[in-house]
């Protein structure tokens, strides 16, 4: 017969003490359900069998997924959204990217003056970065459009994709690029066959990045639209009346298409170090 | 910002040798910077420029010459010293609160999450895939005063039958912070997870419980994180009108409604420049006192 | 079918007073040699000596603040790396991370416009026998096998000279010194003239068939192992290469090939080729294998008391004070005829003559000696 020499922890010292080393963990994971109470939210009233207003459940439906378009003007914010999505997203990662290059591997006069532009706009609040815009094209008689839009975003989003590429090329050891040169490459071929496919995915990221944050923009295109729809200001306008619920489809599609992009280049990048 | 990116990958040990004597750095970074310079700088600018302005007697909505009346900027801050106050106000207790949320979560993410890390991180971003207009409207619908959870807390005994959270304050602050959620976390958890986990081993080593490691130890050791985090939660937090338009009702207004209100309700450009540019300089002022801490290159 | 653009030189590598100053600092002063074609070349020193820096002015990734370099009769002081007839090793490696094994060392070739790389590849991979990992990407490798596919892959390029950047600092004990052997194989077989930055001096003395010892940004002497070893011209030398007794004295005669040093009452004779100074100030060295523990040789202390003991195996150590109070270190060989000595006992040193050296005594007694292992 074995004799226990330690006595058992009781059952409630136990549980206190489980309790306070998981305490964090806990907390965390309510501070996740917080985050995504609205996102499951929008994703189950996209199913409302609602009329104009989505406001009161009123039975599940597919019917928003398969007629995206069908309540009036979605459509035509969405494409609006997506057109100035993409183009503002290659012009600044194209002049985000060069600036990022020539900050992480140049020497120049004027370094602090750069990080300075760089940095302001993103610590200026949009409403008076979208402000001044608005006053310079209502002083040089030039009216809000479509192309206002455009350059908004490309203006508050170069400085997202400096901070993101800039990063990934600090990462990139110098080293390899010597080792390039050392191996008869000159310095055209060590852009092409080192750095570029090294800092590639930083590039793409920052594109990702300044892609959000374009579509997702309400403040400064709110002052630099005039009459041009997009699918944030579409959303805040119909907030009194009534959001129709392919505005929740549409929502909740970009929500998965980003969250698959994402998974999937984390599931590519890790299986190239395994492979 | 930076911190973010710059430290969720591996940094190398060698020195950054830079090359100098060149024309390529110019090159590279001219057109970027002029279109800053055009569209950010020059703006500024207009807006200084616009915010001197006065509408002549008798001319159309929306004429205005410039005559540089300072007193503009007087006029204009005296007539919504409340709304300035209050914004000010909402923007601290909101990064308040999305500290007290974030950093129990950057913690568990940088130090309790093994393997999971990497996912967690994307959940953090994920929901704000979803527009964020979408997601505000969201919450006034769950937190409707018709809806269920205002109905249970109604229910409560020590709550007034009138209680609501929707066209409150409350609701305003609550809702600033969420939407600053990831600007806060992020950076908190970047500085966090700089921190070699034996130096919080050794601190209990060298007697230190729990709560004294934490104060001791891993709190001053993410203060990068923590204060780069507050002013990239108040500073857009502080200009926001979206919240308080959606949220809250007409004594929660903040600036950024006065000023939106005054370019596109009442047609007062002066009036609206002068509060934005007021607004721009006293940010302005407490990222100076940052930089001076920091140095720009930890910034970019 | 060579691309013409890289260079096709050959002969010795040349350094004439090459210099390198980083704003006030000097990190290599005024440093002149010369590498037989085809030898193992080591240079030798402690972190900051400038050795280092010296192989990246070879490699063409630094450019000289005064001097030449040139391969044979070609100066390639201003040539671009990617122009140079010269390939290098790095220490942390620097295989691309993005890259096959395959297309790793095939880079070279690739640049220079070589069509067919597949022979040279897997003759360079044969080589360093690492043929059966072509398609694995380096972060899938140990420490050992990146090591082996950096060395393929600067060779497989048949460079003039090779350059090795401390490529043995990362490995553990045992894989380094089947490393040696493994370099010192390579290089025999292919003829290629290597030169290898260390700071190890065990390693450079296993290695090399020259070694430069190096110390902040000069070379202080130059020679085979056995030269530097038995006969060093510095303190710095004596001290860095293994251990030694150096003793503070001065030059009272000298004659024919015979001189004597007196240091604190005793004489001692040296040899006067092995004597490296015209100053009468000196130090006077001998190494502790050729220390004995007994009174009857022509140089000799009587009189020291033992301080200290330590059995390793192959010898026997003991710390030796002096009756001027000099520490002394002596290895006895353990082989017949010990003298078993504990901690106290008095003992007698003595050696021959021809095991003597005497070194300029101004400058420091300690230098090189108190440098620690780095890494």
């Amino acid at each position: 017969m074995t004799t226990i020499n330690a006595p058992m922890p009781s059952l409630s010292h136990r549980a206190s003490r489980w309790f306070s080393r998981n305490l964090v963990r806990i907390y965390a994971a309510l501070a996740f359900i917080y985050l995504f109470i609205p996102v499951a939210y929008t994703f189950a009233f996209s199913f409302n069998d609602a009329g104009k207003s989505n406001l009161v459940w009123q039975g599940f439906t597919f019917d928003n997924w398969k007629n995206p378009c069908g309540a009036p003007q979605v459509c035509e914010a969405v494409g609006n959204s997506l057109k100035i999505g993409v183009i503002s997203t290659s012009l600044a990662t194209a002049l985000g990217t060069m600036i990022a290059f020539a900050l992480g591997r140049y020497k120049f006069k004027g370094r602090t003056s750069t990080n300075l532009l760089i940095f302001l706009p993103m610590a200026t609040p949009e409403v008076v970065l979208g402000a001044s815009l608005l006053a310079m094209f209502l002083n040089l008689r030039i009216n809000p459009s479509f192309w206002t839009i455009v350059i908004s975003h490309v203006m508050f989003c170069i400085s997202f994709v400096v901070v993101t590429v800039k990063a990934r090329i600090a990462s990139l050891d110098p080293r390899l690029e010597q080792a390039a040169m050392d191996l008869y490459a000159n310095e055209k071929e060590t852009f092409r066959y080192v750095t570029l496919p090294l800092v590639m995915p930083g590039i793409a990221g920052a594109a990702l990045l300044a892609f959000s944050l374009s579509f997702d923009d309400f403040i400064i295109t709110n002052f630099n639209s005039g009459t041009v729809s997009t699918f944030p200001k579409f959303v805040y306008v119909s907030a009194a009346r009534g959001i129709p619920a392919q505005a929740n489809v549409i929502g909740s599609a970009m929500f998965f298409i980003a969250l698959i992009i994402v998974i999937v280049g984390q599931v590519v990048s890790r299986k190239r170090k395994k492979s | 910002m930076a911190f973010l990116h710059a430290v969720s990958s591996s940094t190398s040990a060698t020195k950054n040798v830079l090359k100098g004597k060149s024309l390529t750095p110019y090159l590279l970074l001219a057109p970027g910077l002029i279109w800053l310079v055009t569209f950010f700088i020059i703006p500024i600018f207009s807006l200084a420029s616009t915010s001197t302005m006065v509408r002549p007697d008798g001319a159309q909505v929306g004429v205005y010459e410039q005559k540089l009346r300072f007193a503009n900027y007087v006029d204009a801050f005296i007539a919504n010293q409340d709304q300035y106050v209050r914004s000010f106000f909402y923007a601290a207790l909101a990064t308040i609160l999305a500290l007290a949320i974030s950093y129990p979560l950057a913690y568990a993410i940088a130090f309790k999450s093994g393997k999971y890390r990497n996912i967690l991180l994307v959940m953090v971003i994920a929901p704000f895939f979803t527009s964020f207009l979408l997601r505000t409207i969201a919450w006034t619908q769950i937190l409707a005063d018709s809806g269920p959870v205002v109905s249970t807390i109604q229910a409560l005994p020590f709550v007034d039958e009138l209680f609501r959270i929707n066209n409150t304050s409350t609701a305003v602050v609550i809702g600033l912070a969420y939407n600053f959620l990831p600007f806060m976390t992020l950076p908190l958890y970047a500085s966090l997870e700089r921190i070699d986990p034996r130096t919080l081993e050794a601190a209990g080593d060298l007697y230190a419980n729990g709560l004294t490691t934490f104060r001791k130890v891993t709190l001053p050791l993410s203060m990068p994180g923590v204060v780069a985090g507050t002013l990239l939660t108040f500073i857009p937090a502080a200009g926001d009108y979206v919240n308080a338009a959606l949220l809250g009702n007409p004594n929660t207004k903040m600036i950024g409604n006065v000023i939106e209100s005054r370019f596109f309700a009442v047609v007062d450009y002066p009036t609206a420049a002068a509060l934005s540019f007021t607004l721009m300089a006293t940010i302005l002022i407490l990222v100076t006192l940052y930089i001076r801490k920091s140095g720009t290159d930890e910034l970019v | 079918m060579a691309n013409t653009k890289v260079s096709q030189d050959t002969g010795d590598l040349k350094l004439d007073r090459v210099s390198k100053h980083y704003g006030d600092f000097c990190a290599v002063d005024d440093l002149s040699l010369v590498v037989p074609d085809g030898s193992f070349f080591a240079l030798l020193g402690p972190s900051g000596c400038g050795k280092t820096t010296t192989l990246r002015m070879i490699a063409g990734l630094e450019e000289p603040s005064a001097g030449t370099i040139s391969i044979g009769d070609t100066d390639i002081t201003t040539q671009k790396s990617y122009r140079r007839n010269v390939n290098t090793v790095f220490q942390n490696y620097a295989l691309f991370p993005h890259l096959t094994i395959f297309e790793n060392i095939a880079f070279g070739l690739r640049r220079r416009g070589i069509k067919d790389v597949k022979t040279e590849v897997e003759n360079a991979l044969k080589l360093v026998e690492m043929g059966h990992l072509s398609e694995r990407k380096p972060n899938q490798l140990s420490g050992g096998q990146q090591q082996r596919i950096a060395v393929a892959r600067a060779i497989v390029n048949r460079p003039e000279v090779l350059l090795l950047d401390e490529p043995l600092g990362a490995l553990d004990l045992k894989l380094r010194r089947q490393m040696q052997i493994e370099l010192k194989r390579i290089q025999t077989e292919v003829g290629i003239t290597f030169i290898h930055v260390t700071h190890d001096q065990e390693e450079a003395m296993t290695m090399a068939d020259t070694i430069a010892v190096m110390n902040q940004g000069k070379i202080e002497q130059m020679g085979s192992a056995t030269d530097l070893y038995e006969a060093p011209k510095t303190a710095f030398v004596a001290n860095f290469l293994g251990q030694c007794n150096l003793i503070k004295g001065k030059v009272t005669s000298r004659s024919g090939d015979k001189a004597i040093v007196t240091a604190n009452g005793l004489n001692f004779e040296v040899p006067t080729s092995r004597v490296a100074t015209s100053n009468e100030s000196v130090f006077l060295g001998v190494r502790p294998e050729k220390l004995r523990l007994d009174d009857t040789g022509v140089n000799s202390i009587k009189n020291c008391v033992v301080t200290d003991r330590s059995f390793v195996g192959t010898s026997t150590q003991y710390m030796v004070r002096s009756p001027w109070d000099l520490e002394l270190v002596v290895f006895e060989q353990n082989d017949e005829g010990l003298h078993d000595l504990r901690v106290g006992d008095t003992v007698s040193l003595e050696w021959d003559p021809e095991h003597t050296f005497a070194l300029d005594g101004a400058g420091d007694i300690n230098a090189g000696s108190d440098l620690d292992d780095e890494e």
